[in-house]
């Protein structure tokens, strides 16, 4: 079996280890999006034109749940060190527990999306797109997390930092993404900005794994 | 692949945090001997392992790794030819010794099947269905051990690797450790005890 394979095997046996992990983001979710309705005006017509926002909103903030104990965990127990010495370089390594967290958290919050967007009250019809955007979007949110995780491990107040790193840099996705499914249920031409949300995520996979691994190698000098 | 024969550390010398921790320091381990660093607490044992397994820097000096034929590359060798066991065991409290044991089987290139024979040498038959959580400091100590003794890599790097072991534990390591020897491995460990093998001593600090 070849090396990555048998790492992601690994890390999504460990991210379903660690306390169902994928079903609290999905949990967490599907609480934000099934409450809001409860604590906003009483007014359906407002609430379904802020429903795709407001989920989207709510699936970038589940997709980050987990995101701190990525790279933390593995520095704890020594197993950084291992996985450093393997026969991938480090930029592969953490590659690979990225898209892990995506396969076990950003695949599962994707498959909740429609959902968690219907009982805002968005229209049917957007469902599809919902599910393609947090899909694609899924990968910007864990590579880009990861990348906080990374550059966060040195430090101690770690949780804070993250979200001081990540939230700036995950402004376009949520820019783009939004776009793409308001205009999806609007009828309008979608594609424009579908089109941002792959492109941001594609760099985000290509370009991320060289400063996670930069963090994770100061981390453990 | 070239296998290693020989690692030379000349004129090391190591900062943590702005201290220096030593200088000057040169080693010469050869296929088939073990080396064993000694020095007090804080004297940088652990970096020096560290800093040859590429993970700290050193502020100055050279390290040159040789194979039969000829100097290889230290990425290279740290990517097959080098293991090291530092004091945390590298081992995940959620899963089983055994998925960790064959996990490690194929990340150090080693067969399954050489990974649970270590384990069986090491006596750990009848925890390997348990999650690492539940093993003894002694028993993670053995499974790292079991990990280490199946990858086939020349260069050891041991960071008190007696410590948490009972007797028989230190005894069977050192068995262990004489048959990598006997079989050309490079061998260097920090220690405080006496390691049960013949070693040549090399004292850091103090």
């Amino acid at each position: 079996m070849s090396a990555f394979r048998l790492l992601m095997r690994r890390e999504i046996a460990l991210a379903w280890g660690r306390g169902g992990g994928p079903l609290l983001a999905v949990g967490f979710f599907l609480a934000v999006t099934t409450s809001f309705p409860l604590a906003a005006a009483p007014a359906p017509a407002r609430l379904a034109s802020e429903a795709m926002g407001v989920s989207w909103i709510a699936l970038m903030l589940a997709s980050l749940l987990s995101l701190d104990r990525l790279f933390d965990r593995d520095l704890g127990s020594g197993a950084l060190d291992l996985l450093s010495l393997g026969a991938l370089p480090l930029e592969a390594v953490v590659a690979g527990k990225c898209l892990a967290q995506w396969v076990t958290s950003g695949v599962p919050l994707a498959l909740a999306a429609p959902i968690g967007a219907l009982a805002l009250g968005a229209p049917p019809v957007a469902a599809p797109m919902v599910f393609a955007a947090a899909l694609i979007g899924g990968l910007t949110f864990a590579f880009l997390g990861g990348t906080g995780a990374a550059l966060a491990l040195a430090s101690r107040r770690g949780g804070m930092l993250i979200a001081l790193i990540v939230l700036p840099l995950l402004i376009p996705p949520v820019i783009f993404g939004g776009a793409a499914i308001e205009r999806f249920a609007a009828g309008s031409a979608w594609a424009g900005g579908l089109a941002l949300l792959s492109g941001y995520s594609l760099a985000a996979v290509a370009l991320t794994p060289f400063a996670m691994a930069a963090g994770v190698r100061n981390a453990g000098a | 692949m070239d296998p290693l024969i020989r690692l030379s550390v000349e004129n090391l010398a190591v900062e943590r945090g702005g201290r220096e921790l030593f200088r000057a320091l040169s080693l010469l381990c050869e296929a088939g001997e073990a080396v064993a660093l000694t020095g007090p607490n804080g004297a940088g044992k652990t970096s020096l392992l560290r800093a040859i397994a590429g993970f700290i820097r050193p502020s100055a000096g050279a390290m040159r790794f040789e194979g039969a034929a000829g100097p290889i590359e230290a990425d290279e060798v740290r990517r097959a030819q080098c293991h090291l066991i530092g004091h945390l065991d590298g081992l995940s409290d959620s899963r089983t010794a055994r998925a960790e044991l064959i996990f490690a089987a194929g990340w150090t290139g080693a067969s399954p099947a050489a990974a649970l024979a270590g384990a069986g040498r090491f006596g750990l038959e009848r925890v390997l269905d348990l999650d690492v959580r539940r093993l003894s400091a002694g028993q993670r100590r053995r499974l790292a051990l079991a990990r280490l003794m199946a990858a086939p890599r020349a260069l050891w790097l041991l960071d008190e690797p007696l410590s948490p072991l009972d007797t028989a534990g230190r005894a069977l390591f050192g068995e262990v450790m004489a048959d990598h020897l006997a079989r050309g491995g490079l061998i260097i460990a920090a220690v405080h005890d006496p390691l049960p093998i013949r070693a040549r001593a090399l004292a850091i600090g103090g």
